[in-house]
């Protein structure tokens, strides 16, 4: 029978499968991190169950963390008590654990990949919804409830039906300036964010093939924001090419083995979807988000749409507006900006800042933006001194933290004003995502760096040097 | 058993005609910190509910003593975003026992079913006769069976059927868990688990 990506690799990993109910699923890897843990960790201890398998679970600590002066004691008591239980359940359990401070430590979906923990074809799930990242590698990963985390703790399955496939392919080439960020919130745009629920979500086509792992990531991470619960991408020669060497990847004879697995992973010719999208890759531009939720973006340079044009309730969608401080029909082009946020498991990667750096370089940040630079992990810390981007950061009047989630979520001190607008290249445009009262912009890093050069609204085309 | 059981409500209930409710709504980032599931009801809907100096919103309808219930009805892709399950302890914890939606984002409806909230997807026009009938007559009850997967309005005798997995309705009508059955398979998940090297 023809298969897809998402069947051949699901299908394998069903223990059993139940009649009118879910697949029992079994997970080869599973990644923690301190905020949706704690409460799975209590449960087995009521249940007085062990950790099936430790060496399939990998903790790193990340949502709560500080972005300046790691070395000292974590400020808040909450965080701290957060961050400890983690290393406490870590340790008592025999799971790596890659804390504070830990040169290995950073945002759960950053370090995955850097550390060959993700791998093609493996079931990978997390307590966060974007891991649907380490799709970009071929693996079915997606994020789990705290009560699944005890789950895979205690049995190494979930419970899950089988979700429908999407395969949505993008043919040609990306215009200049246009990003992987640009691409998925482009999609986002045309499905909203709840045009794939129930779905997991195939990329396909050249402009897919064309992206780094980086940019498959960024992708893949952003499967969530359409409602679908994961994306994945065929792997191929780059896919290997990352993973090879790896910490956690295998070598010798169990990487030639591997290679005879990874090497089946695609979809056969003939095999079917529930439902194909088509798009070009030259219909998208630089994107921007105008609303409060990811499925409200557009073009940079177009117009916001009218609430009689756009699907769904006037009445959310004007509410929507109201707390932006925007209007239908206004262009986002010009508008002010207070603050540039360039980090998170969407855009924390290095890649994403040397593109930042690529339009800094030799400019000066805006008077009147604050700019938050943070790394995903150590190794892209790292990196960015390695490379000299951080001298270019420096130069142009930008500070570089430590890394973690940041303003992301805004779980740390690092929170965006009521009222303020923030040039983020994170993941969710809601209400209050980066502190209450926030509003959120969410764009590439070439957006926000423009904006952080120009302390408005700019096209990043236009500064491209 | 993991968590109470489920068979018929009958209860008024609470609207919020509002599409996309994200989970960051139903609790912000900032209340996720405790070690323990305790609590989250104290904070749910909290920017919605309250102002930043903590003084209640008197124009949102958890402080509206008109709308009490055990039944949440809220818009079309209610819980979308994070995979956060204290939203849905949140909305158990205030004392909600079933969500009523036109549609649900998936991991919201799944962490919702492993704790034991209903949440019960109807059509599009039985959500908007729902939301008029409350506005008409807060008193309003719907009863939701989930025997029958039935939901049904008293005002108007309108019902419709909702899906369930038959696994899932047996868990919430005994109020077993998920643990509870991969826990008696242990031996089959072992045996599978020395053919998946790591």
């Amino acid at each position: 029978m023809k298969q897809t990506l998402f069947d051949k690799v699901w299908d394998s990993h069903v223990v059993r499968s139940i009649d009118k109910g879910p697949d029992v699923l079994f997970i080869d890897r599973h990644m923690i991190h301190e905020v949706t843990s704690p409460v799975a960790f209590l449960g087995l201890k009521n249940r007085a169950l062990p950790v099936l398998y430790p060496e399939r679970t990998f903790a790193t600590a990340d949502h709560n963390t500080p972005t300046l002066n790691q070395h000292l004691p974590v400020a808040d008591p909450l965080s701290r008590n957060q961050l400890k239980a983690l290393e406490e359940n870590a340790n008592a359990h025999g799971i790596s654990y890659w804390g504070l401070g830990h040169k290995k430590n950073g945002i759960v979906h950053v370090v995955g990949p850097e550390y060959g923990i993700t791998q093609p074809g493996a079931t990978i799930v997390c307590g966060d919804s974007h891991t649907s990242t380490h799709g970009a590698f071929g693996a079915i990963a997606f994020g789990i409830g705290t009560s699944e985390v005890e789950m895979v703790l205690a049995t190494q399955c979930i419970m899950q039906p089988k979700p429908k496939k999407m395969r949505i392919s993008i043919n040609g080439s990306l215009n200049h300036g246009v990003t992987p960020k640009d691409v998925a919130l482009f999609i986002i745009s045309k499905l909203t964010t709840s045009g794939a629920t129930g779905y997991f979500v195939e990329y396909a086509g050249e402009v897919f093939e064309q992206l780094s792992m980086e940019g498959r990531m960024t992708v893949c991470n952003l499967s969530i924001e359409m409602g679908a619960r994961g994306g994945m991408i065929t792997p191929d020669e780059k896919t290997f090419e990352y993973i090879k060497g790896r910490e956690f990847t295998p070598d010798g004879a169990a990487w030639d083995k591997a290679m005879a697995y990874w090497e089946t992973l695609h979809t056969d010719e003939g095999a079917t979807f529930d439902k194909e999208l088509v798009f070009e890759g030259s219909e998208i531009d630089p994107m921007i988000t105008f609303g409060t939720n990811p499925g409200m973006g557009m073009s940079i340079t177009k117009a916001i749409p009218t609430a009689s044009s756009v699907e769904g309730g006037a009445a959310t969608y004007k509410k929507s507006l109201d707390y932006m401080g925007y209007a239908e029909g206004e262009s986002m082009l010009g508008k002010p900006i207070d603050f540039v946020f360039i980090g998170s498991c969407t855009n924390g990667r290095i890649e994403d800042f040397r593109a930042f750096a690529s339009i800094v370089k030799g400019k000066k940040r805006a008077e009147n933006v604050t700019a938050w630079l943070v790394p995903g992990s150590h190794k892209v810390l790292a990196s960015i001194k390695e490379e000299g981007l951080l001298d270019i950061f420096e130069a142009a009047k930008f500070e570089l933290r430590e890394p973690g989630c940041s303003a992301c979520l805004a779980m740390n001190d690092d929170k965006i004003p009521a009222g303020k607008y923030a040039v983020s290249t994170s993941n969710r445009n809601f209400e209050g995502r980066q502190g209450p009262g926030s509003r959120t912009l969410l764009a590439s890093p070439l957006v926000a760096a423009a904006a952080a050069i120009t302390g408005k609204i700019t096209d990043p085309r236009t500064l491209i040097q | 058993m993991a968590y109470d059981s489920f068979s018929i409500l009958t209860s008024t209930a609470v609207p919020l005609p509002i599409e996309n409710v994200d989970t960051d709504q139903i609790i912000p980032a900032r209340f996720l910190k405790a070690t323990e599931r305790v609590g989250f009801g104290d904070n749910l809907f909290r920017d919605w509910r309250y102002n930043q100096d903590d003084t209640p919103k008197a124009d949102f309808v958890l402080n509206d003593a008109t709308y009490q219930g055990k039944i949440l009805v809220g818009g079309h892709n209610f819980g979308s975003g994070s995979s956060r399950e204290h939203a849905a302890w949140a909305v158990y914890d205030y004392g909600f026992r079933c969500v009523v939606s036109s549609f649900f984002a998936d991991i919201f409806r799944n962490n919702c079913l492993n704790i034991g909230v209903l949440p019960v997807q109807v059509s599009a026009e039985f959500l908007a006769e729902i939301f008029e009938s409350i506005q008409n007559d807060p008193a309003t009850e719907l009863t939701v069976d989930l025997h029958k997967q039935n939901i049904s309005l008293a005002s108007s005798g309108t019902s419709e059927s909702f899906e369930i997995n038959a696994y899932k309705k047996e868990n919430m009508l005994n109020g077993y868990d998920d643990i509870d059955y991969l826990s008696n398979m242990k031996s089959e998940i072992v045996e599978f688990a020395q053919n998946t090297p790591l």
